[in-house]
């Protein structure tokens, strides 16, 4: 057992599960709990276990995922700078407000990487400076990659309007 | 003067002759190059296949300054208003070229944010297939152009008034089907999408 590990279960006990996957840790924080307990951990982590780099924020969609209980997760990938140690912390929120505390005040980087979940999954991010749209444009309203949104899309690629030759 | 004899002393033409012979010898593309094909454009313009023997060399990064547009790429919804602006920021009179697979019809892109077919939203004139296309399809489709400007060009370039309706594919209500609106696919242990899927029985995967 790493000693990480020993340091957030004295600090958060039974605030989440672990599982370990080709040498790599993960920290699984269900969605019960991520809203209160995400930040706290994430901090903890950096500032007392060594985990000060913040590689990636991902999004997955559990929609009909056999044995899942929540249905979004956001995977915060960290990276120990010192001992080149990694950890993925997975966090999950549900509908209909998928909602996780914002990993900005921790690391600047967090910014687009957030904005980029915000845009693909429409998870939210208390406390997040700037969540806009990053990738699709403003007016688009769906989130294209959850689960139950179609592969060609509900016909936004084709809500332009058309310009023929004599009036151009 | 000094070739008296070897001509008549007078030839009649038309002046849409004069002005399509003029024009279609003096083409200045706009690049529209947004993906793979704009390499492949860029290969036409340089000196092993050189475009400048017909006449199309003169490539200007401004809209103002082009009469041949050349959508060269995937063009994706965020696209298609900046490339309805240049294309009517372009002086007349104007021709466009749709250059490979993606920019024609999507492409192996039918994906909810990308335009399936520049022409639904622009005037096309010549289509060019490929993937991308080498730079001798696009000479031709030039040299298609030049034939088109000859035959159906007009100095005052009236002939574009006529086309006056939209020009695109008709199979813009066939968007989605009922049974290509699929949604998450069912079997996530075998990566397929089998659609009579029975999940119920499964035995339950522990969750990582």
């Amino acid at each position: 057992m790493a000693a990480y590990l020993d340091t957030l279960t004295a600090r958060f006990p039974g605030a989440f599960t672990t599982s370990e996957f080709r040498g790599d840790r993960r920290v699984i924080v269900a969605a019960d709990k991520a809203p209160a307990v995400l930040l706290g951990l994430l901090r903890c982590l950096k500032e007392e276990c060594g985990f000060d780099f913040l590689c990636d924020v991902a999004g997955v969609d559990y929609l009909n995922y056999p044995g899942a209980a929540d249905r979004y997760g956001v995977v915060y990938a960290l990276t120990n700078t010192t001992t080149g140690g990694r950890v993925f912390v997975k966090a999950f929120a549900n509908d209909p407000d998928p909602v996780l505390p914002s990993a900005v005040p921790l690391w600047q980087g967090a910014d687009w990487l957030e904005r980029e979940v915000y845009d693909m999954y429409g998870v939210r991010f208390d406390g997040h400076p700037d969540l806009r749209r990053i990738l699709m444009p403003s007016e688009f309203t769906a989130y294209p990659l959850r689960k139950d949104y179609p592969l060609r899309g509900l016909g936004e690629r084709h809500n332009f309007p058309t310009i023929t030759r004599a009036e151009s | 003067m000094a070739i008296t004899g070897l001509l008549p002393d007078f030839l009649v033409t038309k002046l849409d002759y004069l002005a399509n012979l003029t024009r279609k010898h003096s083409l200045w593309p706009m690049p529209f190059a947004t993906a793979c094909c704009g390499i492949e454009l860029m290969a036409t313009a340089s000196s092993r296949y050189d475009i400048a023997r017909f006449g199309s060399e003169a490539m200007r990064f401004s809209p103002r300054q082009c009469d041949l547009m050349i959508v060269a790429g995937r063009v994706v919804m965020k696209m298609v208003p900046v490339m309805q602006r240049i294309w009517l920021q372009m002086p007349e009179p104007k021709w466009c070229i749709s250059m490979g697979a993606c920019a024609s019809s999507g492409g192996v892109f039918d994906a909810y944010a990308t335009v399936q077919g520049i022409d639904r939203f622009i005037p096309v004139d010549v289509y060019v297939p490929g993937c991308p296309p080498r730079p001798e399809q696009l000479i031709r489709a030039v040299l298609d152009i030049q034939e088109k400007i000859q035959r159906t060009g007009t100095i005052d370039a009236r002939e574009f008034a006529a086309r006056s309706s939209y020009e695109g594919p008709t199979s813009l209500a066939r968007e989605i089907g009922p049974e290509e609106a699929i949604v998450a696919p069912g079997d996530f242990t075998t990566a397929t999408r089998l659609r009579s899927l029975k999940m119920t029985n499964d035995p339950p995967m522990t969750r990582q």
